[in-house]
Order: C-alpha cells, then sequence, then structure tokens
C-alpha cells in the first residue's frame, strides 16, 4: 500500500480554480517532483498538503488512515490538525530560519516546545522531561552532521549562506521527524553557485530512503533525483510517469513546450 | 540678583522635589501604556472588523488631540457631564497619558508585527507549534528588534511630555521653575534643561546598550 495517497484535492482561491482535482500516491523511499510553469498550481497543492492552505475537497491519506477528509475537517480541533501536519516537513524556498535563535536553537524549538506539553499532560517528571530534552538536542546534532553544518551549531542565520541556511532549514524540517519530507523550489532563493550543496543533501537523504516531494525548476535535478514526474499544468497533472518517460518521451504538446522553454 | 551658592542649592533642591514628579509621572505612564498599548494593537488588527474600526477611529481621535486637550478633557469632563467623582488632579494626567502613550505605541506595535514576514509564521506552523508559541517564541522577539527605534523616539518625548501636567497644576520640575519666574527669577526656567538633559542622556544610552544586545540578530 501507498505511503501517501492523495484523491481529488480541490481549491479555489476566489473566482479562480487553482487545483482542479489531483489524484496521485507515493510509495515509501520514493522521491516525486513535481515541475511545471508558475501558476501551474503546484506550490499550492504542496502547501495544501502541509495545511498552510485547506483544500476545498478530496482526501489525503498516510499510511491508510485519513489525515485531511475535506468533508470532516471543519470538526477538527487545531490539536488534532497539528498532530495530522506532522506526518509532512516542509522546506520552504525562502528558508525562513528563525533569526533570533543560533542552527541548533532552530533544530530544537519545536521538539522541545512540543516535548514539554506531552510532559504536562502526562505529568512527567522534570527529571525525564530533561532526558527528553538531551534526546532531543542529540538528534538534532546528528541532523547537522548529515547536512555538513557541526561546526556552525552556534551560528546564527545571518551569518550563513544562502546555502547553508538552506542546509540549517532542512535539518529543522527532519528534526520533527516527519513522514514525508517537502521541498518547495528549495534552490531558487539561491545563487547558482550554492544550489549544488543543498541539491547534494538531497540526494543523499533519497540514498537513506526519505521519502521526499519537491516542487523544482531544476530538470536536471529531477530527472537524477526522482522515481516518479508529475507536470502539472493549469490546475490538472497534465503528464506523469517516469523520469525517463516525461523527460525523454513526453506527450502533451504542454509538456513538449514547457521542456522545450526551459531546455 | 546674583546667583550665590545657598540660592543655587536651594533652587537645586526645590527642582529636583518637582522633577521626582517628573519621573513619576514617566515611570506610571510607561509601565501602564507599553501593555496596553499592545492590547489596543491587537483590536486595530483584530478580524472583526467593527472591533478593528473602532479601534482605529478611537487612535485617530487620540493622537489627532492635542495631549493637553486630553488632560483637561479626563480631568474636568466626568464631573462637568455626568456629575461624576473627579479624578485626582494627578491621576487625571496619568489616566490622560497613558491612553495618549498606549494610542502612539499600539501603531509602533502594529507596524512591527505586520512587518514580520508570513513565512515565519508559516515556519512556526509546519513544525506544529501552536499559535501563542509561534507569537511568543518566534514573532515577539523579531517584533521587540523592529520597534526599539521608533520606541525609543517615542519614550524620549514622554520624559518632555510630562511637562503638559501643571496644566491642571500637577507639580513637576517646570511648574517649580514657574513658581520662580512669577516672583522674577528666570534661571531656574533655564536650568530645568540639565535635568530633562540628564534624563533623556540615560534613556538614549540605554536604547543604545539595548539595540546593541539585539544586534546578534538580523530581521
Amino acid at each position: 500500500m501507498a505511503l501517501l495517497e492523495v484523491k481529488n484535492i480541490t481549491k479555489r482561491f476566489g473566482k479562480t480554480e487553482v487545483l482542479k482535482g489531483i489524484d496521485f500516491s507515493l510509495e515509501k523511499g520514493q522521491v516525486l517532483s513535481i515541475i511545471g510553469s508558475s501558476g501551474s498550481g503546484k506550490t499550492t497543492l504542496l502547501r495544501c498538503l502541509n495545511f498552510l492552505e485547506t483544500p476545498d475537497t478530496g482526501v489525503i491519506s498516510v499510511d491508510g488512515s485519513a489525515i485531511f477528509d475535506a468533508a470532516e475537517h471543519k470538526k477538527k480541533s487545531a490539536a488534532e490538525i497539528r498532530e495530522s501536519r506532522l506526518r509532512f516537513g516542509l522546506v520552504f524556498q525562502s528558508f525562513n530560519l528563525f533569526p533570533q535563535y543560533s542552527v541548533m536553537e532552530n533544530l530544537t524549538l519545536a521538539p522541545k516546545l512540543r516535548a514539554k506539553e506531552e510532559a504536562k499532560q502526562s505529568k512527567l517528571p522534570h527529571a525525564e522531561l530533561k532526558q527528553k530534552f538531551a534526546e532531543i538536542e542529540e538528534h538534532a546534532a546528528e541532523l547537522l552532521a548529515a547536512v555538513g553544518l557541526s561546526e556552525k551549531k552556534d551560528a546564527y542565520p545571518c551569518q550563513l549562506s544562502g546555502g547553508q541556511q538552506q542546509r540549517v532549514s532542512i535539518a529543522r524540517a527532519l528534526a520533527m521527524k516527519p513522514d514525508i519530507l517537502c521541498f518547495d523550489e528549495p534552490t531558487s532563493a539561491l545563487d547558482p553557485e550554492l544550489t549544488g550543496e543543498v541539491l547534494k543533501v538531497i540526494k543523499e537523504l533519497r540514498d537513506e530512503g526519505r521519502t521526499m516531494i519537491v516542487v523544482t525548476h531544476e530538470m536536471d535535478f529531477a530527472r537524477q533525483v526522482s522515481d516518479h514526474i508529475i507536470f502539472m499544468a493549469n490546475g490538472i497533472i497534465e503528464e506523469e510517469g517516469a523520469p525517463e518517460k516525461v523527460f525523454g518521451a513526453p506527450e502533451s504538446p504542454l509538456l513538449q513546450s514547457f521542456l522545450k522553454g526551459i531546455g | 540678583m546674583a546667583i550665590t551658592w545657598s540660592s543655587f542649592l536651594k533652587v537645586t533642591l526645590r527642582l529636583l522635589e518637582g522633577f521626582e514628579n517628573t519621573c513619576l509621572i514617566f515611570a506610571l505612564t510607561l509601565v501602564l501604556a507599553l501593555p496596553l498599548g499592545l492590547v489596543i494593537s491587537f483590536g486595530s488588527m483584530s478580524k472583526f472588523k467593527p472591533l478593528a474600526y473602532l479601534t482605529k477611529v478611537f487612535v485617530w481621535i487620540i493622537r489627532g488631540v492635542p495631549l493637553m486637550l486630553q488632560v483637561f478633557v479626563v480631568f474636568y469632563v466626568p464631573r462637568l457631564l455626568w456629575d461624576l467623582p473627579a479624578f485626582s488632579r494627578f491621576n487625571a494626567v496619568i489616566v490622560a497619558f497613558v491612553i495618549n502613550y498606549a494610542c502612539y505605541f499600539s501603531e509602533i506595535y502594529r507596524g512591527g508585527i505586520e512587518g514580520i514576514p508570513r513565512g515565519q509564521y508559516e515556519a512556526g506552523e509546519v513544525l506544529g507549534m501552536t499559535k501563542s508559541q509561534i507569537f511568543f517564541k518566534v514573532i515577539l522577539m523579531q517584533v521587540v528588534k523592529r520597534i526599539i527605534p521608533p520606541m525609543s523616539n517615542e519614550i524620549i518625548t514622554l520624559v518632555k511630555d510630562t511637562a503638559l501636567a501643571r496644566v491642571i497644576m500637577v507639580v513637576e520640575i517646570l511648574k517649580v521653575a514657574e513658581e520662580y519666574t512669577a516672583h522674577a527669577l528666570i534661571w531656574p526656567m533655564f536650568y530645568t534643561a540639565v535635568f530633562y538633559l540628564a534624563f533623556v542622556g540615560i534613556l538614549t544610552l540605554l536604547f543604545g546598550f539595548i539595540e546593541k544586545k539585539l544586534d546578534y540578530y538580523k530581521v
């Protein structure tokens, strides 16, 4: 059974229908890239998965259980929604690191707040909470090592290059242990010479077997890293398939002209 | 009339007494207006439109009318119109000042809060933080950093606005000096500038220190 199952997602902003019924599924450990010109709805789709937008219709299931159902959504409490959204992690185009916190604190802030809440609910003794905090810090240190930034743990975001900031924000998203990590054009805000280090980290994550969804303009990268490609146009999935097929033998005229336009 | 050491000392002590009141008006206004301003700024940013409009009209009136007039209104209007027990002179000054400064602060807060990029909230949301965690742990310190320069301006203005208390006969340093002027002794009036300058000097150093303390991050 697929890890992620998305059925009939639609979303309109006022009179514009941005998503007109999106269906796809994703197996555990696979990497899905979503490509398409701006305005095609790909970023909105990603934001729907992360609960930053609420779809008008549709169902999102992870591991066979529906974490979002448009018909039921209004009945859900804020706490339930928070729980569901943690199945996904999101790396933003503009990093959105917290400027007043060090790199390490950026990674541990949210996990620690969560541990504190849980400790309060279950009346956990203080010593055990401290133990949990230590585990969170340990995990964060491992993640920083994985993105090659151990020596920057006490630096502040303004002291880092764009590429380093983006690597920190990848580690920060992983600190919440999401099932599926999403990237919203992770290299679009970077100078060309800095995109390589970020793409390398994403490749390493794939080799570790992480399930990921990447919205990207980097076609070479999408071709190398993805198991599956979705090409979106005008709010629908215009064409999808393995990278060799989508890039090698595109069928849809829209996809053909899209690939020509950027190639 | 020549200034003698003994008259200088006597005037200094009298002015210091008045200055004590100046400091009290300043401190009370600041302590009460800082949180009230935050409440007003939430009102003006409310998604409940009638509340937002009402707050904005209120802020417009308070910022649009001279503070001196507001002091008169708070002191005289309750008993003239409704026969209510009047505020004491000192309390009337505090009430008028707190409302006035809270409105100015609220606009500074609003600018600071609205200037924080949407992405900061979204980053908190996708990490599973609650709305209040996002505000207090992520947004607030960024707002603080943004608003310190305009706030220090406003707070320095408050030091000098305390002199308006004398319009309803509340004693503060300038009022004391005026009493000397009424007795044809003019120099104490000019001498008050030294007190104001010293006070504002200390505040300037303090704000400079805070700005430097917050220099380690950029917003």
